[in-house]
Formats: structure tokens, C-alpha cells, sequence
């Protein structure tokens, strides 16, 4: 499955000019508010007809300026989830989502209305009309009745930016196991790091109508010096962990990751289960040896392998911890009384407690924040 | 009460026919109205202000006016009326089929402009949900355009049906004032208080031309807010 775009399009003074290709489970369009990517997925949607360009998603080509293809946006079989969910404020919350069923040929649907239902927990909504739901909740039945349509490839527009920290803390987890328990690539939509970092596979990051970055969201995250400087101090190094043991008596998680064990507040999650973090570059201290007498529970050793201006007076350094890159922001003034240089050997002290909810993904919702 | 419904058979003749031709002006009405408004709402085009201005011309003419054009086109040597009764065998004039376009015309402009600002009203990015989840134009347009705007339609149809209840002038003119056939309401009424003696068979059809406007109007009121209940739009 992988979706390919190449176009060009003008929008007044604005001009758009991206290309990418993604294969991944959750693509994120990443970009600062007038970067294109609004613009970008409504024609990936059928929305908007780009001027100019190639849209293919599954080897399936939806636009070609040149040959004169463009396929209506009902053709396309694409399910969008809106940032104002877009619910038919004259249906009942069923009829809501069973209204792409009637359009999707018999033998392509693969969606289940109770497997949907159950997965998006919206079974006591059924009966209810729009008008009576939370904005959590119709997001919800937003996600769940473009997944009913059976879609081919699963758009969301920024689904949460509309919602309060609470809602959105209960969504995401949804949107996680869309990703990991269904078969639709899903292309996202987001202005927020927090977002990206928890849920992307694949970023591609976008700026004034171009992209700038594009790959796992791994290497993406490693180049904090792209991201829109309001999201700047959000950003740090993501790493795939799996729980190894929880210690009940402090009320922690001990997680494996190639870097070594990394200690965070307990999370609602059974030991073995997959869990990414991200470790915000400004909250990473580095010593030059092995720290005692010190608070911190998280001691990374590792090596130097890029040292960039971080903007202001600060530095960015990449720390290659055992295969995986921990990214630290300190001062030029502490790079420079530490004679920090690359290939530098340092340790990298994270305290357990900035790892909060808003930086820990894990499969279902956490119990508390740190 | 009882003077009030002990109508001579003519006086019932007129009432059965005001209601008979301002339904059928309404029905016939909708279906090119929705069009009409639809057109004005949504498309561009070349003429759309003439459109406009012709679809209200109706609301500026005097009555008489339209009745006589009316007359021109649609009368028995008129182009459209020799047209239409050679090939469809429908003869509008001096019969109550020309009173219902009669009053069709003039209540049209009330029609189209109800249903217009309820187009209006819709939220297209509604539809455009409702087309990523593989809905045509059509379909969009039947299962989202038109339950959201029931109640604009609702609106727009009494309207119709009103004014043709009361419509006058037109009809005299195009169809004159013939009993049975095309003796409205207010035609009846009109001859009542043009011969000795009829003050009270006047003030009796005034009676009943009230009673049925009031129950068209609170039959739109209960449709209305029944709709609007079921929808609930935020």
C-alpha cells in the first residue's frame, strides 16, 4: 500500500509544490498552519483538482493533469475525517454510520458496523442525533463512519485540533488502534508534535507549500532545526521501547530500548507491550562522566554524532546511544565548558518525571500523568 | 354558525376550486422552483441576474399585467397555449388549469425565494462529506441538499399555496370569472359585492377564506417545528 503524490498547484500568491511517496501505516503531514497540508490532503480527498501533478494511491492513479484523469471525489473510495467532524446533523449517530455502506460495492466491504462500533466505543451513542454529542465523541463517530465506507486509504484532517487536551487524550488511543489493529494506511494531518511523535510511522514535513523532510518519523524527529519554531521545544528524539517489568512499589515502568532501560511513570499497559516514547531534547542533561549523588534515574551512555546551533543560545546535540540517537538542547556556553565535540563520549540524563502523558504513547489510556 | 357553512352549491363550487387550484399550483410549482432556486444559489452563469429578475417580476407587475402576458402567450391564440394544446392536448384558457397557472406565476417568486435562502443555509462542506463517502451529486442532493432543507421548502410551498388562495387579478384576466370553472374565492367574493343583496354571501366566503389561509399557516407552523425538532442543527 503506498500512496504517491506529485503536484504542483496556485492558490493566489501561494504556490504548492510537493512530492512524495509513503508506504507507511500512519503517514503524518506535519507542518506549520499555511504550509500546504490542509490544501494537500483535500486533494488527496478529490476536494480540490490540483493544476498540475499525479495523485496514485495503490498503484490506483486518482489524478494525472497531463492525461486529463481526475476521479471524482466519490469514486474514490478514500475516507476523510474532518477537523468539524462533518456529521448529517438530520441523522441519528447509525444512520451517520451507515451511510458510505449503501455505497460501497457489496464485495468490497470489509468493514464491520459492530467491529467499528466496539473498536471506537460508540456503542451507547447509536441513537443519539450530532446535536447531542461532545466534540469527542462526534469525532469518534466521525472516524467511524468513514471506516464503515470501507475505505482504501483513511484521510484525517487534523482531527484534533478542534478539542481540549482532555478529549484529545481520549481519542488518540483510538487512533492508535485503528493503526495497529486495522489494514488502512492512514494519512494525518497535524500542526503538533505531540501528535506526530505518538502516532506517525512515516512524517512528511512540510513548509510553505514544500516539503522539507520526508521519512520514518524516527529520522524526521532528528531535525529539530525544521520544526515551526512555536513547536521547537516540543521536539526530541522518538524511540520504539517495549515494557520490560513495572515497579509497583514507586509506581514506575521500566521499558527497554536499544539505549538501555529507561524508567517512566507506571503505565496502564501489560509488560511485553510496544510503547513509543519521546524524549524532548530540552528535558536531556549531559555529563562528560558517569553522574553519582544525582536524582535523575535515566543515565544514557553514548556518543556525539552531530552538533548543531539550536537556535538563541543553545545547541542541539545528537547522542548515538547504542544504535539509537537521543537529542539534547543545552547552551553553548555548557557545550563550550564542557568541551563537548563530536565523538565526544557523555551520558545522557533524562528524569522520569518529564515523561508525561503527552509524550508517552502506549496502547490504551494512561492512569495518570507523571 | 350554521348561516355560516349553509352555502348555496355555487358558493361551495368556488371554495372546492380555490382549494383544487391552489394546490395544484403549488405541486406543479415545486419541482421548477426547487430548480430555479437552485440555480440562483449554487450556479454561475451567464443571465443569472435576468433569471432573477424575471422569476420576480410576478412580485412587481401589477396583477392585471401578468394576467394579461399571461393572455399573450398561454391563450388560445397564443404561441405557447397553441403548442401545448396541439401536442399535450393542455388548454389553459377560460379553464381552471389556466387559473392554477395564474396563480402558479404569481406565487412563484414567494416559492423560489423561501427556498433559496434555505439552500443557502446548507453547509457545503456537508455534501462534500457526504461525497467522500462515495455519495454522487444526485444521491448528495436527495439524502443531505433536500431533508436539510425541508423546512425552507415547507416554507416556500405555503407560501405558494396562500397566494394562490388569494390571488385575483391575474386569474381575472387570463381566465375571466366563470362559475364552476374558474370562480376562485376571491372572484366569488368579488361578484357577491358587485350585485344587490350580497353583502352576506361576501362576508360568509370572507369567513371561510379565513379559516382556510389561518390553517395552512398553523399546518406549516406544526410541520415546520416538527422537522426542526427531528433535525436539530446546532
Amino acid at each position: 500500500m503506498s500512496v504517491l503524490v506529485d503536484i504542483g498547484h496556485r492558490l493566489g500568491d501561494f504556490a504548492i509544490d510537493i512530492r512524495f511517496e509513503s508506504a507507511g501505516r500512519l503517514t503524518a503531514l506535519f507542518g506549520p498552519s499555511g504550509s500546504g497540508k490542509t490544501t494537500l490532503i483535500n486533494m488527496i480527498a478529490g476536494l480540490i483538482r490540483p493544476d498540475k501533478g499525479r495523485i496514485a494511491v495503490d498503484g490506483r492513479v486518482l489524478v494525472d493533469a497531463d492525461a486529463g484523469i481526475f476521479v471524482p471525489k466519490h469514486r474514490r473510495r478514500i475516507g476523510m475525517v474532518f477537523q468539524d467532524a462533518r456529521l448529517f446533523p438530520h441523522m441519528s449517530v447509525a444512520s451517520n454510520l451507515r451511510y458510505g455502506r449503501w455505497f460501497t460495492p457489496a464485495a468490497e466491504r470489509y468493514a464491520d458496523m459492530d467491529a467499528v462500533v466496539d473498536l471506537l466505543g460508540i456503542a451507547p451513542l447509536l441513537d443519539r442525533r450530532p446535536a447531542k454529542l461532545s466534540g469527542g465523541e462526534r469525532q469518534r463517530v466521525a472516524i467511524g463512519r468513514a471506516l464503515l465506507a470501507s475505505p482504501r486509504l483513511l484521510l484525517m484532517d487534523e482531527p484534533l485540533a478542534s478539542l481540549d487536551d482532555a478529549r484529545k487524550a481520549e481519542i488518540l488511543p483510538y487512533i492508535e488502534r485503528l493503526r495497529d489493529e486495522t489494514k488502512i494506511p492512514i494519512v494525518y494531518v497535524s500542526h503538533s508534535v505531540a501528535e506526530v511523535a505518538r502516532l506517525a510511522s512515516d512524517v512528511v514535513m512540510l513548509a510553505q507549500g514544500k516539503v522539507v523532510a520526508s521519512g520514518s518519523i524516527e529520522a524526521v524527529m532528528q531535525r529539530l532545526d525544521l520544526l515551526p519554531a512555536e513547536e521547537r521545544g516540543e521536539g526530541g528524539a522518538v524511540l520504539d521501547t517495549k515494557v520490560l517489568r513495572h515497579d509497583e512499589a514507586f509506581g514506575m515502568t521500566v521499558l527497554g530500548s536499544a539505549a538501555g532501560e529507561i524508567r517512566v511513570p507506571r503505565l496502564a499497559v501489560a509488560a511485553g507491550a510496544p510503547v513509543r516514547i519521546r524524549i524532548r531534547a530540552r528535558d536531556v542533561m549531559i555529563a562528560t562522566e558517569e553522574p553519582t549523588g544525582l536524582s535523575a534515574l535515566n543515565i544514557l551512555p553514548g556518543t556525539i554524532v552531530a552538533i548543531r546551533p539550536g537556535g538563541g543560545p543553545t545547541v542541539e546535540l545528537g547522542i548515538d546511544c547504542n544504535g539509537a540517537t537521543v537529542l539534547a538542547r543545552i547552551t553553548e556556553q555548557s557545550r563550550q565548558a564542557l568541551k563537548l565535540r563530536l565523538g565526544g563520549k557523555v551520558f545522557a540524563v533524562v528524569k522520569t518525571v518529564s515523561f508525561d502523558r503527552a509524550n508517552t504513547g502506549a496502547g490504551l489510556p494512561l492512569e495518570v500523568d507523571g | 354558525m350554521n348561516w355560516l357553512l349553509d352555502l348555496t352549491p355555487d358558493e361551495w363550487n368556488a371554495v372546492r376550486l380555490s382549494i383544487k387550484v391552489a394546490t395544484v399550483a403549488m405541486l406543479f410549482s415545486l419541482p421548477p422552483g426547487i430548480l430555479i432556486a437552485l440555480l440562483l444559489a449554487r450556479a454561475k452563469f451567464w443571465g443569472k441576474t435576468l433569471l432573477n429578475g424575471l422569476v420576480h417580476l410576478p412580485l412587481i407587475l401589477p396583477p392585471v399585467v401578468t394576467g394579461y402576458l399571461l393572455l399573450l402567450s398561454f391563450g388560445k391564440r397564443g404561441p405557447a397555449g397553441v403548442f401545448l394544446a396541439e401536442h399535450f392536448g393542455i388548454v389553459f384558457s377560460f379553464r381552471w388549469t389556466g387559473a392554477a397557472l395564474a396563480c402558479g406565476v404569481m406565487g412563484f417568486p414567494l416559492m423560489v425565494r423561501a427556498i433559496r435562502l434555505s439552500i443557502e443555509a446548507v453547509d457545503r462542506k456537508i455534501e462534500a462529506a457526504a461525497g467522500t463517502l462515495g455519495a454522487n451529486p444526485l444521491w448528495v442532493f436527495s439524502t443531505i441538499t433536500l431533508p436539510l432543507i425541508l423546512p425552507g421548502l415547507i416554507a416556500g410551498a405555503i407560501l405558494s399555496f396562500a397566494k394562490a388562495m388569494g390571488e385575483f387579478g391575474a386569474t381575472i384576466t387570463f381566465v375571466s370569472n366563470i362559475p364552476n370553472e374558474t370562480q376562485t374565492l376571491p372572484s366569488a367574493i368579488y361578484t357577491f359585492t358587485q350585485v344587490p343583496g350580497g353583502d352576506e354571501g361576501a362576508l360568509r366566503l370572507t369567513l371561510i377564506s379565513i379559516v382556510i389561509s389561518m390553517a395552512a399557516l398553523v399546518a406549516s407552523e406544526v410541520l415546520a417545528r416538527r422537522v426542526g425538532r427531528r433535525m436539530d442543527i446546532e
